[in-house]
C-alpha cells in the first residue's frame, strides 16, 4: 500500500502509451482485405480510344502495378512526375484507372504532364473501383504473375516508399514463376 | 388563421427531404432494408459518417451499389458481404466479434471491471484505517468535551 501514490502515475503512463500508439497510426490507412487475394478483373473503355477496351486479363503472367488516379485529385498531381520516372527509367509497368474524370481533361493532363501508363482504363462511374476496394486516389496495387494482389499503397508514391516497400517486392515477384 | 399557417410551416420540413435521392423500389420491404443498410455501413472517406449521412462521392457510389444489389434481390447479408469483401470489416459500424476485434468489444468492460476493482480496494482500505482506535486518554478528553457541550445546551 505504500506504493499507492504510484497508481495514478501508472494509469497515466498506460494512457500515454496507448494514446502515443494511436498518434503513430494513420486512420486513413484502412488495411486492404484484398492482399494475397485474386485480383478482381476489370474491363473498361480505353481513355484514349472509347472503341478499345483495357482489361486486367491482358496482363496475365506479368508483374504490374495498377494506379488509380483522377485529375481532380491533388495527390495524383504530386506523384505524377515520380510515376513518369518509374515508368521511363525503371521500366515499371503501370496500368492506370482514370476515376470519375472528364475524358477530355484526363487526356489533356496526360498529354501535358507525360503518360507513365501502358494503358489507361476510363472509369467515370466507379464501375471497377468498388471491386478493388478503392476509397480514395491515388491508390497503387501490385499484382503478381499469378494475378494475385500482393500490395496496396494508399496515397502518393514517393522515393522512400518505393525504395523501402516496392522495389524489393517487385524484384522478388519478378523472380517468381 | 394564424394557426393554420403555423401548422403549414411546421409541416414544411417534411417535404424538404424528398429532394435528395430518389431511388425507386418495387417493394417497400427492400426500401426498408436499403435504409437500414445505409445507416449501418460506413463511408470510408469521411470515416465517422455512415453512408446515409455522407455526401462524399464514394458514399454516393456505395449507396448506388447498395441500391442496385437490394433492388436486384440481394439479402442484407449479401450486401454486407459484398462490402466487407472489398473494404474489410472497417465498413461495418457493427463489427463482428472475432479475435482482432476482441479489444474493441471487451475493452470497455475490462475498463469497467478495473474501475470497480479499484473502487473496492479503496473502500476496503478506508474501512481498515485505524480511525476507531483512540487511546484512553483521547477518549476521556473527547467525552469531557462532548459532555461540556451537552451540559451547555
Amino acid at each position: 500500500m505504500k506504493a499507492r501514490f504510484l497508481i495514478p502515475l501508472g494509469i497515466f503512463l498506460a494512457l500515454a502509451l496507448l494514446l502515443g500508439i494511436g498518434l503513430t497510426l494513420n486512420p486513413r490507412d484502412v488495411p486492404s482485405v484484398l492482399i494475397n487475394e485474386k485480383a478482381p478483373t476489370f474491363n473498361l473503355p480505353d481513355l484514349f480510344d472509347p472503341e478499345k477496351r483495357v482489361s486486367s486479363q491482358d496482363m496475365q503472367g506479368k508483374v504490374w502495378l495498377l494506379n488509380v488516379w483522377g485529375v481532380w485529385c491533388p495527390e495524383c498531381w504530386r506523384e505524377h512526375e515520380f510515376l513518369n520516372h518509374l515508368a521511363k527509367d525503371e521500366g515499371v509497368t503501370f496500368i492506370g484507372i482514370d476515376w470519375r474524370d472528364d475524358r477530355e481533361e484526363a487526356i489533356a493532363f496526360l498529354t501535358n504532364k507525360g503518360n507513365p501508363f501502358a494503358a489507361v482504363g476510363f472509369d467515370p462511374e466507379s464501375e471497377a473501383i468498388m471491386d478493388w476496394g478503392v476509397y480514395g486516389a491515388p491508390e497503387t496495387f501490385v499484382i503478381d504473375k499469378q494475378g494475385m494482389i500482393r500490395k496496396k499503397h494508399t496515397g502518393p508514391l514517393y522515393q522512400q516508399v518505393w525504395d523501402k516497400e516496392f522495389r524489393p517486392l517487385l524484384q522478388q515477384l519478378e523472380g517468381e514463376s | 388563421m394564424i394557426r393554420a399557417w403555423l401548422l403549414l410551416l411546421l409541416l414544411l420540413p417534411l417535404f424538404s427531404q424528398a429532394a435528395i435521392e430518389a431511388n425507386q423500389f418495387d417493394d417497400p420491404e427492400k426500401e426498408a432494408r436499403y435504409k437500414q443498410l445505409i445507416t449501418e455501413l460506413r463511408c470510408l472517406v469521411c470515416q465517422n459518417q455512415n453512408l446515409a449521412d455522407s455526401n462524399a462521392e464514394l458514399a454516393q457510389d456505395m449507396r448506388r451499389k447498395t441500391y442496385e444489389l437490394v433492388q436486384g434481390g440481394a439479402s442484407s447479408d449479401d450486401v454486407v458481404d459484398y462490402m466487407v469483401k472489398r473494404y474489410g470489416d472497417f465498413v461495418l459500424y457493427r463489427p463482428p466479434f472475432r479475435l482482432s476485434t476482441l479489444l474493441l468489444w471487451l475493452g470497455p468492460f475490462a475498463i469497467l471491471a478495473g474501475g470497480v476493482a479499484i473502487l473496492l480496494v479503496f473502500i476496503r482500505g478506508r474501512g481498515r484505517q485505524p480511525g476507531a482506535q483512540l487511546s484512553d486518554n483521547d477518549l476521556q478528553r473527547a467525552k469531557a468535551l462532548l459532555g461540556e457541550e451537552d451540559n451547555k445546551s
